[in-house]
């Protein structure tokens, strides 16, 4: 009962990738601020970049900019790009008065874009230079969330690869949970998981400095997201355990993930039965209620966050539907490789984009349903297409057994609102 | 550098892209990393375009940097131009690729292209937004407009409305209307739904119409200089206004100043009764130049409010704002740092304010109305309904958005009358709001904990209220100060009291500041 339902012969892991180079409508990684902030509340997010890199994260936060958020953008300007020297006296002088300003904050992001990993700015180098200068109050780090290295959702890799290496060591063996999702959903995975007896569980990030947790070569990790690469093996390489298993979407991918991680702390079927049982038939009728428009159609994803094959997976296995295409910016086989096991083969694996092209496959197909951005989504639905806009998966509580319902219900809402408009005139 | 969090303007690809983006039949290839398409999300979910931006990006990538990003430039302009075929192509560098220095225009002149390519040089890191609008417009004209016949009859060119521009769709109905009621046709309006090919055709007009200066003002003075076509200077936003751009345009076309008034409701509707309740209302300005200017005289005279503060944040217009500062009498804010806006909004205290999408949330944290007059906005103020700022309909319209933030008349009456009523109480807010009632400001100041879980930003230190005593008097008395100009009646009361070198304030101190600073 714990194991798949059913593993074919040829799965999407066999299945030659279409590799393609092109333009590419994605966001770049810096869009992982926005989400991160919330997660790590004593952290502050400073981009050092351009007036473009400002825009791009008040557009891409809507009304979240004007909560007093704790991201900013150190703006280049003309004179920070004549001389090096210059750039680095700037960006302290900034740091000190914000961080004057805000003394609440205990961890600082110096997060490079595009402009200045261009002009070579040596940020790893100035956070060096700043943990000195405010330690031990504030700690300084440096990612790089770039568009030209790294896409979208993978900002929170980078940042988080980043955070490893101080990560304090310990001898424990403890379970840390990679990924930052919504408390609501963190705290469902921690219950279930200490309801099994399984435990100390640590997150990573977490919420405060202060409760940064250890790793060492005791430490196991599982990935609650399937974007987080490098971080892994950053991780692995302090000697760290991952669990591999399918992402926590569904009904199924979550029973995997936790039995994945069951089995590595010696559950027994009985208590993880007792545990699971409630939550997942809970979990099976909300996604029988919330699919029913979604059997049987057809489905289309255009790359944006590393979620689409464990997406595509839930979709075709638990909702009925066919996957026609899922295309994904970049793809770690070593993280979403059982999910591409549990999927026939059949449809087409592409990795990066040629947006043009790309779009001339989903016009040829015709899908009931494309997974896009936003910058596509409009012109899609004005072309007769239904589209459900990717990047609300990535805010929205998805993960695990409540949320099971809602993950089938926000692919489900824009077909059963494409069957209840009745807005063309009568012929 | 400069720590931002908020930007009133874009960087100034945006504004080529909200050129391109208005315009038919024009291409524009972006050299550009990997995720500047941010950008298409403005057009096709604030102002809701159901087709993609004409914008083809290069999207190069780290690995791409030591090789050939000059090749793939190359490549992604041809493949454009193939798929696109577009009547004229403009190319352009965002900031990244302004610094790995391919040149694009260069590049795009070796091609084959069959077509116009219109070299863009914007400074990313020195200019903004607007220019970046205003000066991809005046090369597109500078490259296709050329002197030519007159039209037999009298026609004029519309131009400065762009894509994401605030309300141009309805104010190029408006303009058009006004034109139509003396006479004069319309040549072409651009670059709003132009093509390149109407481009060429900007000379046949008698005149240009000017309708946004920080878009057109270049192109408009380019045309006045090549195909001798003189522009309007008055922007016909407010009714006085509009009676004077009715004036200017039939003196430059050699017209009768012909108009219909029958729509026209504005005037009457700020002389009745109802409206006396507006007359002094304290407002502040902010937005772009152009806005600004038509609101402030707006504000005063047609409105009966009182200017206390007012600037823009496009600097290329900062001599023109200090000017009517002057004629206010008030200080002009010249900045695009939000922080000072909020500083000198509440040093003014205002009753109201007229500004951006970054004033209205302001306005939210100081519990002040908002109306928005300016750009930058969100997606409600793009509305599916016809509402222009411009001309006689725009006068309504303006009318309307202004006040309905304001708690009107007699409901100001109810409400301090029946103060102690349960269904008056100060939290009720004025009725017409729903559940969007601005707080009293005591309860606005204090951060909302289910919204913002990181501790609080520590309040600017505060000058008076920390060390001022209110009496339990006094303090009294404030509270039955309706809730809306509570916060500036304990703002006069305490600056009051400050400056007579007073540590405690009493009944008597509230009245005597009260007296002070009546009008």
């Amino acid at each position: 009962m714990n194991t798949p339902k059913s593993i074919p012969s040829g799965t999407c892991r066999d299945t030659p990738v279409l590799k393609e180079r092109g333009q590419r409508e994605v966001f770049c990684g810096l869009t992982g601020i926005i989400w991160l902030h919330r997660k790590m509340q004593d952290a502050f997010f400073l981009v050092i970049g351009s007036r473009t890199c400002a825009h791009l994260l008040q557009s891409a936060a809507g009304v979240m900019i004007f909560a007093e958020p704790r991201f900013g953008t150190a703006i280049l300007e003309e004179t920070d790009l004549a001389g090096m020297a210059d750039a680095h006296e700037e960006l302290d002088r900034e740091v000190e008065r914000l961080l004057s300003r805000r003394p609440d904050i205990k961890q600082l992001f110096l997060v490079g874009s595009c402009p200045s990993e261009v002009i070579k700015l040596d940020l790893a180098r100035a956070a060096e230079r700043l943990t000195q200068v405010h330690a031990p109050h504030v700690r300084v780090l440096n990612y790089s969330g770039s568009g030209i290295e790294t896409t979208f959702t993978q900002g929170e890799d980078a940042c988080l690869t980043s955070m490893v290496p101080v990560l304090p060591t310990t001898d424990q063996k403890e379970l840390m949970l990679v990924g930052a999702l919504p408390d609501v959903v963190e705290d469902q995975a921690v219950s279930l998981l200490s309801q099994m007896g399984i435990g100390p569980i640590r997150v990573l990030p977490a919420p405060r400095t202060a409760e940064t947790p250890g790793v060492g070569p005791n430490t196991v990790f599982a990935c609650l997201q399937p974007f987080l690469g490098d971080t892994a093996a950053a991780l692995t390489r302090r000697g760290a355990h991952h669990i591999q298993a399918p992402f926590p979407f569904g009904e199924e991918g979550t029973t995997l993930w936790l039995r994945a991680i069951a089995d590595e702390f010696g559950v027994d079927d009985d208590t993880f039965d007792r545990v699971t049982a409630a939550p997942r038939a809970r979990a099976r009728k909300a996604i029988a209620n919330a699919s029913e428009h979604l059997n049987g159609k057809s489905v289309f994803f255009m790359p944006d966050s590393q979620l689409e094959i464990p997406l595509a997976r839930f979709l075709t296995r638990e909702c009925g539907m066919e996957a026609i295409e899922i295309g994904q910016p970049f793809i770690h086989k070593g993280l979403v490789g059982p999910d591409l096991d549990l999927m026939p083969a059949g449809p087409t694996i592409s990795e990066g984009q040629d947006v043009d092209k790309q779009l001339d496959r989903v016009r040829a197909a015709q899908p009931d349903l494309t997974v896009c951005g936003l910058g596509l989504a409009n012109p899609l639905e004005a072309e007769g297409l239904t589209t459900k806009w990717a990047i609300e998966l990535v805010f929205t509580p998805v993960h695990f057994y409540e949320q099971a319902g809602d993950l089938a219900g926000l692919f489900s809402r824009p077909v059963r609102r494409r069957a209840v408009l009745k807005l063309e005139a009568a012929e | 550098m400069k720590l931002t969090v908020w930007t009133y303007e874009g960087p100034p690809h945006v504004g080529a892209m909200r050129v391109a983006t208005a315009m038919k039949g024009l291409h524009y290839v972006l050299h550009a990393p990997q995720g500047d398409t941010y950008a298409d999300l403005l057009f096709t979910m604030i102002e809701r375009r159901d087709h993609r931006p004409p914008v083809t990006y290069t999207t190069f990538e780290g690995r791409d940097l030591g090789e050939d990003t000059a090749g793939i430039f190359k490549v992604t302009c041809q493949e454009a131009y193939d798929r696109f075929k577009p009547q004229a192509i403009i190319v352009g560098a965002s900031c990244t690729a302004e610094l790995i220095q391919d040149d694009p225009g260069g590049l795009a002149e070796t091609m084959q292209i069959p077509v116009p390519v219109i070299p863009l040089e914007l400074p990313s890191y020195q200019r903004k937004e607007n220019f970046g609008s205003d000066e991809t417009f005046y090369q597109i004209v500078k490259s296709l407009a050329r002197p030519m016949d007159r039209t037999p009859e009298v026609t004029v060119n519309i131009i400065g409305p762009l894509a994401l521009g605030f309300r141009h769709r309805d104010d190029i109905e408006e303009v058009k209307g006004l034109l139509y009621e003396m006479g004069i046709g319309v040549n072409v309006v651009a670059p709003f739904d132009a093509t390149p090919e109407d481009i060429t055709r900007l000379g046949a007009a008698h005149a240009n119409v000017l309708m946004y200066p920080e878009h057109a003002e270049s192109a408009a003075r380019h045309l006045e200089r090549i195909c001798g076509q003189p522009y309007t200077k008055t922007i016909p936003i407010g009714v006085a206004a509009t009676h004077e751009f009715v004036a200017e345009v039939a003196q430059l076309c050699g017209v009768e100043p012909r108009k219909d008034l029958s729509r026209l409701r504005q005037p009457w509707w700020s002389k009745s009764v109802d409206s006396t309740y507006l007359t002094g209302k304290r407002v502040f300005l902010f937005g772009d130049a152009t806005h600004v200017k038509a609101a402030a005289r707006i504000a005063r005279d047609e409105m009966g409010f009182e200017v206390v503060g007012l600037g823009c944040y496009n600097r290329e217009f900062a001599r023109s704002i200090r000017e009517l500062a002057r004629e206010f009498d008030v200080p002009a804010l010249i900045t695009d740092d939000y922080l000072e806006v909020e500083k000198a909004i509440e040093d003014a205290s205002p009753e109201m304010i007229l500004g951006t999408q970054m004033e209205r949330h302001i306005g939210k944290r100081l519990g002040i109305p908002c109306a928005v007059i300016s750009a930058p906005v969100h997606v409600q103020d793009f509305p599916a309904r016809y509402s222009p700022q411009m001309g006689w309909e725009g006068a309504n319209v303006i009318f309307d958005t202004w006040i309905h933030p304001l708690v009107m008349g007699l409901e100001e009456h109810l409400l301090s009358m029946f103060r102690e009523d349960f269904e008056f109480h100060d939290e009720a807010g004025p009725s017409h709001h729903g559940g969007h009632s601005p707080k009293p400001s005591e309860a606005a100041r204090t951060p909302d904990k289910v919204e913002e879980r990181a501790d609080p930003a520590p309040e600017a230190p505060q000058t008076g209220s920390d060390v001022m005593v209110w009496l339990s008097e006094a303090e009294k008395e404030l509270k039955k100060i309706p809730f809306f100009v509570r916060g500036k009646a304990r703002r006069n009361t305490e600056k009051f009291a400050a400056d007579q070198g007073l540590q405690e304030i009493s009944l008597d101190t509230l009245y005597e500041a009260k007296a002070h600073y009546a009008r």
